[in-house]
């Protein structure tokens, strides 16, 4: 069968004909297969969904127990049947529950990947490189600009600045979900033993993933009620990146505004944010995650959706891999 | 290398000056010689490597990976150097083991011809890491652009060496890279370099701001009066046939006044006021002065135009004599003679204000004879020349300043401890036809109120958003809603990067003026007014 009558896109979402599901839709739909918890791909209000269990726990979290009418956990590296359509869920990655989708039927074989990355992540499963015949990749960061460094080693830089500048509270802008216990872990695994203070948009979440076994040390919320002003400095602060302009900020000493983000690879991207100390740090694929990844699929066709397209199916053309971008909307290109 | 990167890429994001001091101290105390002294050249631009051109940077890493693919990362970043830096191919593991100090790609650099340059880069971008190859693309391309002046470099060696500004200041243009000595003696390893080097910076002497109440403490009798010209504070050094023209904290600026500087054939130091006219005719304005002001190169027809000269008010050397212990009363005596001796197009004397007492000085101070006279200074009969700024024997006692009642049109969020706060201020006046006035911004302040009215603005900024960017909220201004900042200023120069045609001069904001409806603000002519007065 071909690959476009297997999957296609909808406004709803990619859509499956034969096994009558969208994968991340952007709209309530009758049944939906979920990659992952961010808010952009996990929206509520589907009549049933499927997920793993973590990424169901996750958006119980965030919409509450009745997020959708029924919901089926699905066990990574099991095969269910949709339909007569064979479909299985493998990790991708990219945050806690994240996985990539394989819709297999009468010899096509597709995987719609979500979000991902290689870069090795304490807090959560590996990327599992799976063979398929069409290969659906995001390009968050498809560019050759976006090199990530090695996470390590831009935490060492954090732990040096608050070492230099011991007077000043470090606010670290990360997303509540993945990137935040990303970053907490981070900091934990280069010796970080003091509490790392949260912002109250965390602490769910990051309560859940201490509850999947995953160590995040003391947590302690970065309220004033508790004790002065001058006891947060030299102390991290983790919270989401918008709460830093707010007038939240304000109960911390002179402030250095850090972001944990891809986009941080650009100079001008962290001057006009107004970031001092910019953190690459990101939970997508850089270029070379991208390209090699693609590669090792064998896909002999790259769906590329939501990000810079046009630049990863230019290299697909070079390549010699046949590649379309798939023009789906509705997908923060910001979500990092 | 990667340190200099490292360096590099904190210096450009932080914008607090401790901050900037910290970052800089910590890398002349973490790193090791040679590489600081040559990091300290690279900033003060003292470091003189052969340029490579921006296409030549394109052409080889076009050589390098696909046209297209480049344009679209070049696109999305919109600086070449960036772009070139993220995007060059990683070299193979066997050529990137060795990470380059700052000292072999200066070394490699200083020794590439014209010819061989562009590989001698090639090669050494192949051995580096990202933020290094943004580094070095920098440092080949010219102008780091980090926000960091020599003068701040200087006080960073300060208080790496817990030592003067003034000490450095006088040493360093005696000083080559990679400034060993200078290093082993802020380490207190060595002896301070002894000054061999003729026609050096002598550290200038500053003043304090008449406050209130002080005058009434002073005796008029103590004291003589200049005018305080509105032009740029040099000193022009001339020994042993080097002939230096100075800024006030010690940047040779010979090169932008040749014309001054050709005429500048005695032996001694001067302090000075530097303008342009012929100061035995006329003398210009700050605008007219600003026409010789950060420029590379002057063209011969500027300097026939707007003439540079300089209006003397001290002497510190005269022959062999350093004259900076003598009480300015005998210093003056010294400069008058000396002065008489000069080229009269190029050089001349401030004249003395003659006053009784304070008041009679305060009516003078208010009405002065000519635009280009910001006030009046108040030089101690006895005092001695001493470098810093030592409070009592100099006074400077400026006119008032000009205001304006503009509207806020933009804020921007601040950094630091006001990160969380809107705290820097676009604002604007009315321009057009009655009926259909528009406002035209005209100014951006960030400081001149208390922390009481930064959070009243900000609470206003945030009840008031139209539209965000980044950073920045669009506030409401209209004839009917919009508040009235007054803001105070220095002068006005012409400006042709702005809109409204005009540029301010130290603008602050005075007072903010809730009470004042927005159409009552004032109009751009108000300001163009300034302008031809």
């Amino acid at each position: 069968m071909r690959a476009s009558d297997l999957l296609h896109p909808r406004p709803e979402g990619l859509y499956c004909p034969p096994g009558d599901f969208f994968i991340d839709p952007v709209r309530p739909v009758n049944r939906a297969l979920i990659t992952h918890g961010h808010s952009d791909h996990a929206r509520s209000g589907h009549r049933s969904v499927m997920a793993t269990q973590q990424t169901l726990d996750i958006m119980g979290l965030r919409y509450g127990d009745s997020f959708a009418g029924t919901t089926q956990a699905a066990v990574l590296g099991e095969t269910i049947a949709l339909g007569g359509v064979a479909v299985s869920f493998h990790p991708a990655g990219h945050v806690l529950g994240s996985a990539q989708i394989k819709v297999a039927h009468q010899g096509t074989c597709i995987v719609a990947s979500g979000d991902y990355k290689r870069q090795k992540d304490a807090t959560c499963e590996p990327f599992e490189p799976l063979k398929c015949d069409v290969f659906i990749t995001e390009a968050t960061f498809g560019l050759p600009v976006f090199r990530h460094p090695p996470d390590t080693e831009e935490i060492a830089r954090l732990l040096k600045s608050t070492e230099q500048f011991p007077e000043r509270t470090h606010l670290v802008g990360a997303y509540a979900l993945g990137k935040a216990q990303r970053v907490m872990r981070l900091l934990r695994d280069a010796g970080y033993e003091k509490p790392i203070y949260i912002h109250g948009a965390l602490a769910k979440l990051s309560e859940y993933y201490q509850s999947q076994n995953i160590d995040l040390g003391t947590l302690e919320p970065a309220t004033v009620e508790t004790g002065q002003k001058s006891d947060f400095a030299g102390a991290i602060v983790v919270g989401p990146p918008s709460a830093f302009a707010d007038r939240w900020a304000r109960r911390f000493p002179d402030p250095m505004s850090c972001f944990a983000s891809g986009w941080m690879r650009i100079r001008q991207r962290a001057k006009q944010g107004g970031v001092e100390l910019p953190l690459i740090i990101s939970d997508h694929s850089d270029w070379g995650e991208l390209t090699a990844t693609i590669k090792e699929t064998g896909a002999e066709e790259i769906w590329v959706t939501h990000g810079r397209e046009e630049a990863l199916v230019r290299w697909c053309e070079l390549e010699g891999i046949a590649a379309r971008p798939l023009h789906l909307v509705g997908y923060e290109d910001e979500g990092d | 290398m990667n340190r200099f990167a490292e360096l590099l890429d904190r210096l450009v994001l932080t914008p607090s000056r401790n901050g900037k001091l910290t970052l800089l101290t910590d890398y002349f105390r973490s790193v090791e010689d040679p590489d600081r002294g040559l990091a300290l050249a690279a900033i003060t631009g003292d470091l003189s490597i052969a340029a490579v051109k921006p296409a030549m940077l394109r052409t080889l890493v076009i050589e390098r990976m696909d046209p297209v693919l480049f344009g679209y990362s070049y696109d999305y970043v919109g600086d070449l150097a960036e772009t070139v830096s993220l995007v060059w191919p990683q070299a193979p593991v066997d050529i990137a083991n060795h990470e380059p100090t700052l000292a072999e790609v200066v070394a490699k650099l200083q020794a590439a011809s014209r010819s061989d340059g562009p590989q001698v880069l090639a090669r050494l971008l192949d051995s580096a890491s990202t933020s290094a190859r943004f580094a070095i693309i920098k440092l080949v391309t010219g102008g780091l652009r980090i926000g960091v002046s020599a003068r701040l470099a200087k006080q960073a060696l300060a208080d790496f060496g817990k030592v003067e500004i003034a000490e450095i200041e006088e040493l360093w243009h005696g000083l080559t890279p990679p400034y060993l000595a200078l290093f082993a003696w802020l380490e207190g390893k060595a002896e301070k370099p002894r000054k061999t080097a003729l026609a050096l910076f002598r550290p200038v002497m500053l003043s304090n701001a008449v406050g209130d109440g002080d005058l009434e403490k002073l005796d008029p009798a103590d004291y003589a009066a200049e005018w305080k010209w509105d032009g740029i504070r040099v000193q022009a050094v001339c020994e042993g046939g080097i002939r230096r023209l100075y800024s006030r904290t010690g940047d040779d600026v010979s090169g932008a006044f040749p014309d001054l500087a050709e005429a500048m054939d005695f032996s001694g130091a001067l302090d000075g006021e530097l303008l342009v006219g012929d100061p035995r005719q006329a003398t210009g304005t700050f605008s007219d002065l600003q026409q010789r002001l950060n420029r590379k190169s002057v063209s011969p027809k500027i300097q026939q135009q707007y003439p540079a000269f300089m209006r003397c008010y001290d002497a510190l050397q005269i022959g062999d004599e350093d004259v900076r212990g003598l009480p300015f009363r005998e210093r003056r005596g010294r400069l008058e003679a000396f002065v008489r001796t000069l080229d009269p197009s190029r050089f001349d004397l401030s004249p003395l204000v003659e006053f009784t007492n304070w008041q009679a000085l305060e009516e003078l101070r208010r009405k002065p004879l000519h635009p280009v006279i910001e006030g009046v200074m108040l030089k101690r009969w006895d005092s001695p020349y001493v470098a810093g700024r030592p409070k009592g024997p100099w006074f400077k006692w400026k006119r008032d300043p000009h205001t304006v009642d503009a509207v806020l049109m933009y804020a921007q969020r601040g950094h630091g401890k006001r990160s969380s706060f809107y705290s820097d201020y676009t604002f604007g006046v009315w321009s057009g036809p009655e009926g259909s006035e528009e406002l035209v911004p005209v100014g951006k302040a960030y400081f001149g109120f208390t922390d009481e009215e930064l959070r009243q603005i900000d609470k206003y900024v945030r009840d008031n958003t139209i539209e965000r960017f980044g950073p920045v909220r669009s506030v409401r201004a209209d004839r009917r809603n919009g508040l009235v900042l007054e803001v105070a200023f220095e002068g006005i120069n012409r400006s042709t990067r702005h809109k409204s045609g005009v540029a301010m001069r130290f603008p602050r904001i005075s007072r903010l003026r809730w009470d004042k409806p927005a159409a009552e603000a004032d109009r751009i002519e108000t300001l163009q007014a300034l302008l031809d007065s």
